[in-house]
């Protein structure tokens, strides 16, 4: 129960306020009447000469969904580390319960009663669920693990989480991304926890396990935990945020917003400090003369895709739409010879293309854009301008004597073209955020020259604002008649972006369909038919 | 976003862009110079200067003489042949176990009679070329071994140690064969300008293994290799193959170290090189390669085979035991990783 001028204060605040919408004065009310269970006032970090944050403020109410919007390097990162006690603020306060604290390092964070579930999953492949759960607070007795009680604990836990049917004893490591999260989770409950941060939850799960994961969100606050949700997808946020803080270039733009009072415009503008009116933008239909280019025949791999077929025109999108392993990544990796296929060819301007050879395949004019950028498509520590010449230095290259000099200056031309940033070709790939990242392999791909462009999650971690730059760069690679086949999660990317889609469930292509004739519901609809039949 | 070019579907042709002018580099100098591979050797280079400098006050004169300065220089030169191509491996994420004993392998082939016949009746350099040949064909099967069999490098090239020396026990009846030809001897123990034979080996090999690794297509895609495997297969370079040349091109050190062995002491024996891989990888861990792969020089592994080599010479002139010799290296390991590790971690926060 607040004290009494607090009190008072907080009751002029309303009154004052009261030509504001109800919802509005509702959420003032929580802010003031409750002590928030996390109050960050002012936090400023600097690394270097690099101001990561310049005054973050936050406020989160015990048992509510918060989310916190921006773009990549807005920030979000070294906030979250701030709370988990990996980074030590220079500046601003943070109050738990009213109660200002240091976070000195992550244990402290967890004694506070805040977990942090990253982006890269930190959980212990070889070890089991349980050993994983209980990794660092083990349940002993002198030194001796009760392996029993664990194992009950754990059962709890996921039962509680709605997986009760995971064994404890199973391994980590063979499980899904979504399992793997649904053990981070029970690994924050299994300590007394009030806030439990999450970053980009989403990334790795497709529609249906995005569901249970809201289940099980609603489920934690539903018990008074609070979550901050982290998320590039304004349609997630919207069906499981309350409220929403957008942070931009380290300052706060906006706190505590509504998020069913917020419109997605609105939103863009705070975190991109412009309007982006279209994020699709508009297709050229395909010449009806343009040649087909790539030609798949009968392609299989044994056990993860049989008989696919389809063929690509010059300056055609075709999307794939699918779920998580219904084999779409699979398909894109065959056709571009990184896994071998069983049965079946893949033929680029009718030149029949080595089964199984990546290197056969770049050389006939096809590029991959692949899942995981960091860990198959960069070379971190190395200079963007030799990232962007990975597939093509050897061209540039006389008998085997590299032309860093016309290396780089391709890089600059490529940089400048992308808008790529930032635009030293000398700065290392790995400090670049994910957008600038799928630009560089974007810009590995046009400096080869590639007919056709393979794209597999282009816009993964990525946000609103690289978003829509991509989708254009996207759109003119088709435009000057790349052939580009693009493979994603989110159903309204491939809808937005591609001129027909290839509906693929269980391994096989359950319909081609001009992406014109096709919504959201109905691609779920032909998944679902698909499935059955 | 508004008015741009459509990016080409073109390949941008090499001359285009090279023609397109080179605005001016970014940065101080002197950051650029610490931040990159020169400024990491630079404390080698220190570390180098600051034994010299006990050299030369623990045993004045008997160190900084020329001979001993040569002496150091023919000591550092074999085992610094093979740090060289054990560079190359490492930086492209493997290890070789097998040097060591593919040198003691290369030197007893060819010294057998009848490549010793052959080339009397021929031409000395048929010893070169056979001993050569020998370090090459066993560095290409380790590497078919490793790329096309998936035996990790470690056990392949361990199994290639053990089954190399074994294999010129065999082969030279465990003796030690005479090199005959007097023009062969002839030849090592000149010098040339004042400096030996050996020596300008060392020299010729490191400065083509520089220029492999920073100026060609090869050394670009060994470090594209070793810092992400799966990106530089993605981007197309034929991974598995280049790995068989990298292993490949690391039995050929070792093939040169087999002539140089013979060089220095006119005799084969499969005891030739025996503990040399240790001695080539530390040098090559100290002098800033990363184990893992991705990154390295070839001026840090010079510098650490010169440490190494500067070291022992230090205690022998001193008169002290090979047993502190050996814990003083040992420490001197663990303390440059322990700093490369630092190095890495404030590159890390950059």
């Amino acid at each position: 129960m607040p004290e009494f001028p607090g009190f008072f204060a907080g009751y002029i605040e309303v009154s004052s306020r009261q030509a504001l919408s109800l919802c509005y004065v509702a959420l003032m009310i929580k802010d003031d009447h409750e002590v928030p269970l996390l109050a960050v006032k002012g936090v400023a970090k600097q690394f270097g000469n690099v101001r990561a944050l310049k005054g973050v403020d936050l406020s989160i109410a015990p048992g509510e969904v918060h989310v916190i919007l921006g773009q990549n390097g807005a920030g979000k990162s070294t906030l979250i580390k701030v709370l988990a006690g990996v980074y030590t603020p220079d500046e601003g306060e943070i109050l738990w319960n009213g109660q200002p604290v240091t976070i000195a390092d992550p244990v402290a964070a967890l004694q506070l009663g805040i977990a942090t579930m990253y982006q890269e999953l930190d959980v212990v492949d070889g070890l089991t669920i349980a050993e994983n759960i209980f990794l660092g607070h083990e349940i002993a007795s002198g030194g001796v693990l009760n392996r029993r009680k664990a194992n009950k604990l754990t059962r709890d836990l996921l039962a509680r989480l709605g997986h009760g049917d995971l064994s404890p004893n199973r391994e980590v490591g063979s499980l899904s991304p979504a399992n793997k999260q649904i053990v981070s989770m029970a690994r924050a409950l299994s300590r007394d926890i009030r806030l439990i941060i999450m970053d980009e939850p989403s990334a790795v799960l497709d529609s249906e396990e995005v569901k249970n994961l809201f289940r099980v969100v609603r489920e934690l606050t539903s018990s008074g935990i609070a979550v901050i949700y982290i998320s590039h997808r304004l349609e997630e946020i919207r069906q499981i945020g309350e409220r929403i803080s957008v942070i931009k270039d380290g300052r706060s733009t906006a706190g505590g917003l509504a998020v069913s009072e917020t419109p997605t415009s609105q939103l863009i503008k705070l975190m991109t400090g412009r309007e982006i009116e279209n994020v699709f933008p508009p297709a050229t239909p395909v010449a009806l003369d343009a040649p087909e280019v790539l030609r798949v025949e009968n392609l299989s791999v044994r056990g993860i895709f049989e008989g696919v077929e389809f063929s690509v025109r010059a300056g055609e999108i075709v999307g794939l739409a699918g779920l998580v392993g219904s084999g779409r990544s699979e398909i894109l990796e065959t056709v571009y010879g990184a896994l071998k296929a069983s049965t079946g060819s893949v033929s680029v301007l009718g030149d029949r293309l080595r089964n199984g050879s990546v290197h056969d395949a770049v050389h006939h004019g096809v590029g991959l854009s692949p899942e995981e950028r960091k860990s198959q498509g960069l070379l971190l520590d190395e200079p963007i301008f030799k990232n962007v010449t990975l597939s093509s230095f050897a061209r540039f290259a006389r008998v085997g004597l590299l032309n860093e000099r016309a290396e780089r200056a391709a890089a600059r031309e490529q940089i400048e073209v992308l808008e790529l940033r930032p635009g030293d070709p000398d700065r290392a790939a790995g400090a670049l955020s994910g957008g600038n990242q799928q630009k560089i392999l974007l810009a590995r791909w046009l400096v080869h020259g590639t007919k056709v462009l393979l794209l597999d999650e282009p816009t993964r971690g990525v946000d609103v604002g690289a978003r829509s730059e991509i989708y254009a760069l996207i759109r003119r690679l088709s435009a000057a008649g790349t052939a580009i086949v693009i493979v994603s999660s989110e159903i309204e990317e491939v809808l937005g972006l591609a001129d027909r889609v290839l509906v693929i469930g269980e391994g096989r292509v359950l319909a081609s369909v001009p992406a014109t004739e096709l919504d959201e519901h109905s691609v779920l609809d032909l998944i679902m038919e698909g499935s059955a039949a | 976003m508004s008015e741009q070019t459509v990016p080409s579907a073109e390949p941008i042709s090499p001359a285009a862009a090279s023609a397109s002018g080179e605005p001016a580099e970014r940065g101080s100098w002197l950051s650029r110079f610490l931040g990159g591979g020169a400024g990491r050797n630079l404390g080698l280079v220190i570390a180098l200067l600051v034994l010299f400098v006990i050299g030369a006050l623990t045993a004045g004169d008997r160190f900084t003489n020329v001979d001993n300065i040569l002496s150091i220089l023919r000591l550092a030169s074999i085992v610094g042949v093979m740090s060289i191509g054990m560079t190359f491996v490492i930086i492209g994420g493997g290890i070789d176990l097998s040097v060591g004993s593919v040198a003691g392998l290369g030197s007893i082939v060819a010294t057998l009679a009848t490549v010793q016949t052959l080339a009397d009746s021929t031409s000395w350099l048929v010893m070169v070329v056979i001993a050569i040949a020998v370090g090459v064909i066993v560095g290409f099967i380790n590497g078919v071994v490793i790329s096309y069999g998936n035996v990790v490098a470690f056990m392949a090239t361990l199994a290639m140690l053990v089954a190399a020396r074994g294999f010129a026990e065999i082969v030279g009846n465990r003796g030690t064969l005479i090199v005959r030809s007097q023009e062969f001897i002839e030849f090592f123990r000149a010098n040339l300008l004042g400096i030996p034979v050996l020596i300008w080996i060392f020299i010729i090999v490191a400065a083509l293994g520089w220029f492999l690794l920073n100026r060609t297509t090869f050394g670009r895609r060994t470090v594209a290799i070793g810092g992400n495997r799966e990106a530089a297969r993605l981007a197309g370079i034929p991974v598995k193959r280049h790995t068989v040349y990298l292993y490949a091109l690391s039995g050929l050190t070792a093939g040169i170290a087999a002539v140089m062995f013979l060089g220095r002491t006119n005799v084969g024996t499969s005891t030739h090189g025996t503990l040399y891989e240790l001695d080539a990888i530390a040098a090559v861990v100290v002098g800033g390669t990363l184990l893992i792969g991705g990154r390295g020089t070839i001026v840090g592994t010079v510098l650490g085979v010169l440490i190494f080599t500067t070291l022992t010479n230090l205690f022998t002139q001193n008169n002290l035991n090979t047993s502190v010799q050996a814990v003083v290296k040992g420490a001197i390991i663990v303390l440059a990783v322990m700093l490369q590790q630092r190095f890495a971690a404030r590159n890390k926060r950059r």
